[in-house]
């Protein structure tokens, strides 16, 4: 037996957090495959139908790509994100039980919910930035992706990608095994086609009802973060509303978030 | 010397929506002249898992939580182990509170699972090295443990195995080694032999055992009867989250009223035939039960055919008789009035 002292010796909560942060990369990285196919599919046949397809027979006008493809890129991303979370959640605190371990490890268990929330947001950071050049090859030149203003695309991508990581962590803790799929067709379906992700917010002038309606739905200032950031020329909402909504948001979703996670962590 | 997990009064209140941890009990709850319990179901409907439970145990010891489904074994392991909030009362493992020093607690014990939990996006080596990590364990430190521990518990040709692929046996044999890797002062096993073959359970026996003999502090919750015997130096016999007797299993044993207990089913609701059950020399006591009677006697199957006659007499007709021999078994089923599973 090891003497008492071991067991008060200094074990920093960081450490402990990036081990768990460590585990999703490998895990993560294990299922690039799956992951990539899972949450690039969706917006790369988007793409291919509205960005090439559609306008090649002209039942679109040409300019549609660059309304839609910010879009397109907050879509994956917050897929990604929300589900990257969400899914393993429901599974582990479900039936797998797989959580345990972690939440028997030495630190608070709201860094435990805090770290699931990092590794869903680098994921949905990544899945946005791998669709960004996949949409550029598609579409064609983006006007605003360039040097200048890559502080401000990755600022709104990580605001975002945090927002629905957030809401992931809310949805996999409060939903049941069972109403995985009730998830995809009551939260997230509605999510996406009220989203702003196929026309710019500005373009819901004429439906005002829906337009003050979809400002509770996070994708819409993730799609017109992306349009300020990357086509600046198609009608969007300021950045700066943007910013303070997605962090309104994302605050909102982290404590109702962990307020069930809690729950189902120390019952 | 302090006691290494201590509770005082421990009460655990589940809201009356939530009854995932409780099972309804079994046949009646109450016999006749048995010990009779406050009934968990308040007026709210609400039902206590833990009512008053203080638990002493000592360092090095191999302590066994004995009771049915919906005892409170698993809330007990749960608020020892930081994962279910006791309504009131405290606990200590290790001299670390249990609420207030939740990372203190979790870093000096080890936890075995009810089911096997292994986290199935890692192979078998990764479960153990990252939950090295999650304890501090430098990558070499955590790595010489893991394959000292897989060797010792012969799943070490499995450690780059996708943690499916092991048998039932071998994940939970993965489980201790994951509980131990820390090396903690106290190690929690949850029905560990739940759901493991004969053999597999063996195994599982003499792992325990030899940690036992390493000095660890041991606490394990089952409901078989044997195991308990075999392994524990004490013993807390609970129900309806109350503690019913703790003492060694061979004086526990001894406890345990008659040498005999015969159980008897009849035909019909028979009152007078206990009453003349009870006048028969040698018989200690009669329970009345919904099937019919049981008997405690001093004289072993000795009495079965007076107590055929003494039923006979007061017209009932017996359809069965089962006789068991006085063990833990036994005392359980006269504390509770009901039997483990």
């Amino acid at each position: 037996m090891k003497p008492d002292a071991l067991d008060d010796a200094p074990l920093p909560v960081s450490d402990v957090f990036f081990a768990m942060l460590r585990r999703d990369i490998r895990v993560a990285r294990r299922e690039l495959p799956f992951f990539l196919l899972r949450t690039t599919m969706q917006p790369l046949l988007l793409m291919v139908v509205f960005g090439y397809l559609l306008p090649k027979m002209g039942m679109v006008a040409k300019g549609y790509t660059a309304t839609l493809l910010p879009g397109v890129v907050s879509l994956s991303l917050a897929l990604s994100a929300v589900q990257s979370v969400s899914l393993p959640m429901v599974a582990q605190f479900g039936f797998s039980k797989e959580i345990e371990d972690r939440l028997l490890a030495p630190i608070p268990s709201h860094l435990v919910a805090l770290e699931l929330v990092t590794a869903g947001t680098l994921q949905g950071l990544f899945a946005g930035l791998f669709v960004l050049p996949v949409g550029r090859l598609i579409m064609g030149a983006i006007p605003g992706l360039g040097f200048s203003n890559s502080l401000q695309i990755l600022s709104v991508m990580l605001l975002g990608a945090a927002t629905f990581s957030a809401l992931g962590l809310l949805i996999g803790c409060a939903i049941n095994p069972q109403q995985i799929g009730l998830m995809f067709s009551s939260i997230i379906g509605p999510m996406i086609f009220f989203g702003c992700m196929y026309y710019p917010w500005k373009g819901l002038d004429s439906v005002p009802v829906m337009k003050y309606a979809v400002l509770v739905n996070p994708l819409v200032y993730v799609a017109e973060g992306m349009r300020a950031t990357l086509t600046p020329a198609v009608p969007h909402m300021d950045l700066t509303v943007i910013a303070i909504a997605l962090v309104a948001l994302l605050l909102f979703f982290w404590y109702l978030g962990l307020r069930a996670f809690m729950r189902r962590a120390v019952t | 010397m302090p006691a290494m997990i201590e509770t005082r009064s421990l009460r655990k209140v589940y809201p009356a929506a939530s009854r995932k941890r409780v099972t309804p009990a079994r046949g009646t709850p109450t016999p006749a002249g048995g010990v009779r319990h406050p009934t968990p179901h308040r007026g709210t409907g609400e039902i206590a898992a833990l009512d008053g439970l203080d638990l002493e145990v000592q360092e090095g010891e191999f302590f066994g939580l004995l009771g049915p489904n919906g005892a409170g074994k698993t809330t007990t392991i749960g608020v020892l182990t930081t994962r279910v909030n006791a309504t009131s009362g405290e606990a200590y493992v290790a001299g670390k509170n249990v609420v207030t020093d939740q990372v203190a607690v979790r870093r000096r014990i080890g936890v075995v699972p009810q089911r096997p939990n292994p986290d199935r996006g890692l192979n078998v080596i990764e479960n153990l090295l990252f939950h090295g990590a999650y304890f501090g364990l430098s990558h070499a430190v955590a790595m010489q443990r893991a394959m000292a521990l897989l060797e010792q518990f012969e799943i070490a040709d499995r450690a780059y195995a996708k943690v499916d692929e092991l048998s039932g046996g071998q994940q939970q044999r993965l489980m201790i080694s994951r509980a131990l890797l820390h090396e903690p002062r106290v190690i929690f096993l949850d029905e560990p032999t739940v759901g493991l073959d004969p053999q597999a359970r063996l195994a599982l026996w003499d792992i325990l055992r030899i940690l036992h003999a390493q000095g660890r502090t041991i606490v394990m919750t089952t409901h078989y009867m044997q195991e308990a015997d075999e392994l524990c130096d004490r013993l807390a016999i609970i129900d309806r989250g109350k503690l019913l007797a703790l003492d060694t299993p061979s004086r526990l044993m001894a406890q345990a009223p008659g040498s005999t207990l015969i159980d008897l089913t009849l035909e019909g609701d028979c009152p007078a035939a206990a009453i003349l059950c009870r006048a028969i020399n040698g018989v200690q006591r009669v329970d009345e039960e919904p099937a019919g009677l049981r008997a405690y006697s001093d004289r072993g199957g000795e009495l079965i055919p007076a107590l055929i006659h003494a039923a006979e007499e007061a017209g009932c007709h017996v359809q069965n008789i089962n006789l068991s021999k006085p063990s833990l078994e036994t005392l359980f089923v006269a504390l509770t009035g009901r039997k483990l599973a």
